[in-house]
């Protein structure tokens, strides 16, 4: 029987269809946005408003970029064995103007990287149980997820 | 600001010694006030720098110390600002003084550490972002120290040498020093060889995490010169800054920075901030700084300081650190205790080892450590979720 597929942690991104989107929050009626919606802080020259929900940008572009060669310690849960190098990408989302971190997609590491290269979000298996895969964004290049001839 | 007199200074050694917190606090606390001269009885202010690491909160570092060192009615605070807890402690108790609520105080911080990597605490908890950032992404504190040293690769043309030379430096300082836990002189190769841990700073490039202890014994100015001080070293600035609105750059342990999409001009970054408050405060600026101690979280963290305290301009800290000044003998020597890299990270304790380490300095007692002539010394560190620190000390 096939798992069901759910977000390890509710609330920070959508994964129906084929274009998951972070869930960040915005003074409403601005350009001020913040991630996690309810972690990400405040404008201290607005007053005490309800951060409206918004769907953030697909794509920006990598900040900086790095690969974990040790295995990072809980509540990372490691599911390869042995244990293959994460890569972690900082991305300024192209409409946000804001830097969101995520692991990049497996197969994706340093030499495949460079600041300023364009990327998209994806999502991808964090880890499974017997009932469930639990799902996490991701990082994608842009030109990895072009459709080959 | 006004200013208050270090009368003594004190450290219990930094290694893995695995015993209680409390033991390396009051060693340190004890050979502060015997530096000082000071009758324990004569301090009427604990300020104890505490992390949550130490194990629960039924650790309350003030009283913790004060206890241990015999109970005298002395009034108590305990802070916790992650790395920052050193500063902020000292912060509270040149309140204190100042305000005249007492003549003398002390500032305590140690820790006992795990080995390995900095975790947070077990249970499932979606709403701590210290919490998500591991569970979700899997960055470890490394992973932001990578973040940082990558980009300055890209935007400078820094190499991992350049980082390395770091490590080469601190290591050859921190050779003479007795507390530090690392005394080997390292060379670039041993940098080199050793294993990438967050691409591109190697196992050598990143600080181990230690357990030690630090103390200062700090007095008003009228009551150093009522008791016989002569010329005692002086705290001139102390800043415990958050960051300011919106800042753009993404630290830990956060999942995301601040946006700019709707800000017209960038604010002062965070850490260039921090800086910034304790010049103002001390009156003085970048170009009167004889010695400085920054918190070289990783090697190239080390290079960042240079930059974000003014001693040279963005993309010119790889050129200092080349041309040797920043090493002692150099016209700034920078970490001359031989930083984080000699010793890991007590975190409570280590804000107060870098303001130790100056004040030896200052006072000409540094050994083969000792930057010749040094009058002005600064300190710098960021303590977890937005806690700046930096002191600056002179004589």
């Amino acid at each position: 029987m096939q798992r069901a597929q759910v977000p390890a942690v509710e609330g920070l991104f959508t994964t129906d269809g084929d274009e998951p989107r972070l869930i960040g929050g915005r003074v409403p009626g601005t350009e001020s946005y913040f991630f996690p919606r309810h972690l990400g802080g405040a404008d201290p020259r607005v007053g005490p408003i309800e951060l409206e929900e918004v769907l953030l940008s697909r794509r920006g572009r990598v900040w900086s970029y790095t690969t974990s060669h040790y295995p990072p310690p809980p509540p990372f849960v490691v599911t390869s064995e042995p244990y293959e190098p994460i890569t972690v990408a900082a991305v300024e989302l192209e409409a946000e103007k804001m830097v969101v971190l995520g692991q990049c997609i497996a197969g994706v590491g340093p030499d495949d990287l460079e600041v300023g290269m364009e990327v998209e979000l994806t999502t991808d298996i964090l880890y499974s149980d017997d009932d469930h895969d639990y799902l996490v964004w991701k990082w994608r290049p842009v030109a990895a997820a072009e459709p080959e001839d | 600001m006004d200013e208050i007199a270090v009368l003594g200074v004190g450290m219990h050694p930094w290694g893995k010694w695995g015993r209680n917190f409390t033991e390396y606090g009051v060693a340190a606390a004890r050979d502060a006030l015997t530096d000082a001269g000071v009758d324990y009885t004569d301090v009427g202010f604990v300020s104890g720098a505490v992390t949550v690491r130490c194990g629960y909160p039924g650790y309350v570092a003030g009283s913790i110390f004060a206890r241990a060192l015999g109970f005298t009615g002395a009034q108590l605070a305990s802070s916790y600002s992650a790395c920052a807890s050193g500063a902020t402690a000292l912060q509270v108790a040149r309140g204190q003084i100042l305000s005249g609520a007492c003549d003398v105080a002390l500032v305590v911080g140690a820790d006992t550490t795990p080995k390995g990597f900095l975790a947070p605490h077990e249970g499932r908890r979606p709403d701590d972002l210290d919490w998500l950032r591991f569970h979700l992404v899997g960055a470890s504190n490394p992973v932001y120290f990578g973040l940082h040293a990558r980009r300055r690769m890209d935007l400078y043309g820094a190499t991992t040498d350049d980082f390395a030379m770091v490590k080469v430096k601190n290591s050859r300082h921190g050779a003479h020093n007795p507390n530090a836990r690392f005394t080997k002189e390292y060379g670039l190769d041993d940098v080199r060889n050793s294993p990438v841990v967050s691409d591109p700073l190697r196992l050598l490039d990143i600080c181990a995490t230690s357990d030690g202890g630090a103390a200062l014994v700090v007095s008003s100015m009228e009551w150093a010169r009522d008791h016989g001080y002569r010329d005692p070293v002086r705290v001139v600035g102390i800043s415990t800054v958050s960051p300011t609105y919106p800042d753009p750059v993404i630290d830990l342990p956060y999942l995301a920075a601040d946006s700019l999409a709707g800000s017209a001009t960038a604010t002062i970054g965070f850490k260039e901030s921090i800086g910034a408050r304790a010049y103002a405060e001390a009156g003085i600026g970048p170009a009167d700084v004889d010695v400085a101690e920054v918190y070289d979280l990783s090697s190239a963290t080390e290079l960042d300081w240079y930059e974000q305290l003014g001693f040279c301009a963005a993309g010119e800290a790889e050129r200092l650190l080349r041309d040797g000044d920043t090493a002692i003998g150099g016209r700034l020597p920078v970490n001359p205790s031989g930083g984080l890299g000699a010793f890991g990270e007590a975190v409570p304790a280590q804000a107060i080892a870098q303001v130790c380490e100056l004040v030896w300095q200052l006072r000409g007692t540094a050994g083969a450590r000792q930057v010749e002539g040094a009058r002005v010394g600064i300190t710098v560190n960021q303590g977890l979720f937005g806690h700046g620190s930096s002191v600056i000390v002179r004589r």
